[in-house]
């Protein structure tokens, strides 16, 4: 039951990201939000036991890929036109 | 011409395509009854490994990984080479605050240690080579932040992965010669459930864990050398 919940919890927070990640016009807090995605589906995929997948999407999706968006905004422009 | 070498190629493409999807009956999920279940049953007899993923990535798609980190070192060398600069810019001198530096240098040690964990464990417990690197370079980046001036020699990252990347190649070339097939597992596999078992395997994934780690910080590291 709690699992349930909490199930249907992370999936909302993800859905709301996803759509958050592609409204934002600041591609810093677009960036946020989709690594705010990758927390989500890690947690998921952690409940629906593939620890392998949950350990990539942590590593991969929340660390290193934001960085590096980061990096590239900093480089470019912060703000969509 | 060339359109009926295009048709010819085209109609053997098709050809052979048919012919596998024929084999399998219309409507029916072949995929989970017998590959799923056989995975899962005969994984361990046959691999030695454990952990059913890493048999499956290392072992069955053992030719796929190889794929995969070419991809990934493809990636690391056309991002080299489009923000190649003869002068590194300079970074700006600011530091991070003390908590932040000290806090660096005391985890830094302890996260390399668990990526190395995490892919030489990869036939036991969840996790493997690509998971492993991943940790190792997130290792890496939280000196490139914390400490400005933190560098890494690029020589030495770029023979790390020369040596992984060749001895991956090399293990499956030795299937080649002394098995039955490219990557084939020639080594004992010994008792299951132990460190040193499943043969090949956690030698591939230890290639695998260098090559990663050292192209991904490479990666960061010509990220960061591009901006101020």
């Amino acid at each position: 039951m709690i699992l349930t919940i909490l199930e249907i919890i992370l999936v909302v927070v993800l859905i709301g990201a996803a759509l958050l990640a592609v409204w934002y016009r600041d591609l810093v807090a677009a960036v946020i939000a989709s690594s705010v995605v990758s927390l989500m589906l890690s947690i998921i995929f952690y409940i629906l036991q593939a620890p392998d997948v949950a350990l990539t999407e942590a590593a991969i999706g929340v660390g290193l890929t934001t960085i590096i968006f980061m990096i590239a905004i900093r480089k470019t422009k912060r703000f969509e036109e | 011409m060339r359109k009926v070498f295009a048709m010819l190629f085209l109609a053997i493409i098709g050809f052979y395509l048919f012919n596998t999807f024929a084999l399998i009956p219309f409507g029916k999920n072949k995929m989970n009854a017998d590959v799923a279940a056989s995975y899962l049953n005969s994984g361990v007899q046959k691999t030695g490994a454990v952990n059913i993923v890493t048999s499956i990535v290392v072992n069955y798609r053992g030719f796929d990984t190889l794929g995969e980190v070419t991809v990934l070192f493809l990636a690391a060398t056309g991002m080299g080479a489009l923000l190649f600069r003869k002068k590194p810019m300079q970074r700006s001198r600011q530091n991070a605050s003390v908590i932040v530096k000290t806090g660096a240098r005391i985890l830094f040690p302890l996260i390399i240690i668990l990526g190395v964990y995490v892919f030489v464990h990869g036939h036991l417990t969840p996790g493997g080579g690509f998971q492993g690197g991943a940790i190792i370079a997130s290792g890496f980046l939280l000196m490139f932040m914390s400490y400005r001036t933190y560098k890494v020699n690029h020589k030495v990252l770029s023979l790390f992965e020369t040596f992984a990347g060749t001895s991956f190649v090399l293990l499956g070339l030795f299937g080649l010669i002394w098995g039955t097939s490219f990557l084939a597992n020639i080594l004992p596999f010994g008792e299951a459930n132990t460190l040193f078992s499943a043969g090949i395997i956690p030698l591939i994934y230890i290639a695998v864990g260098i090559k990663v780690g050292s192209e991904l910080t490479a990666v960061l590291d010509t990220m960061l050398k591009t901006v101020k």
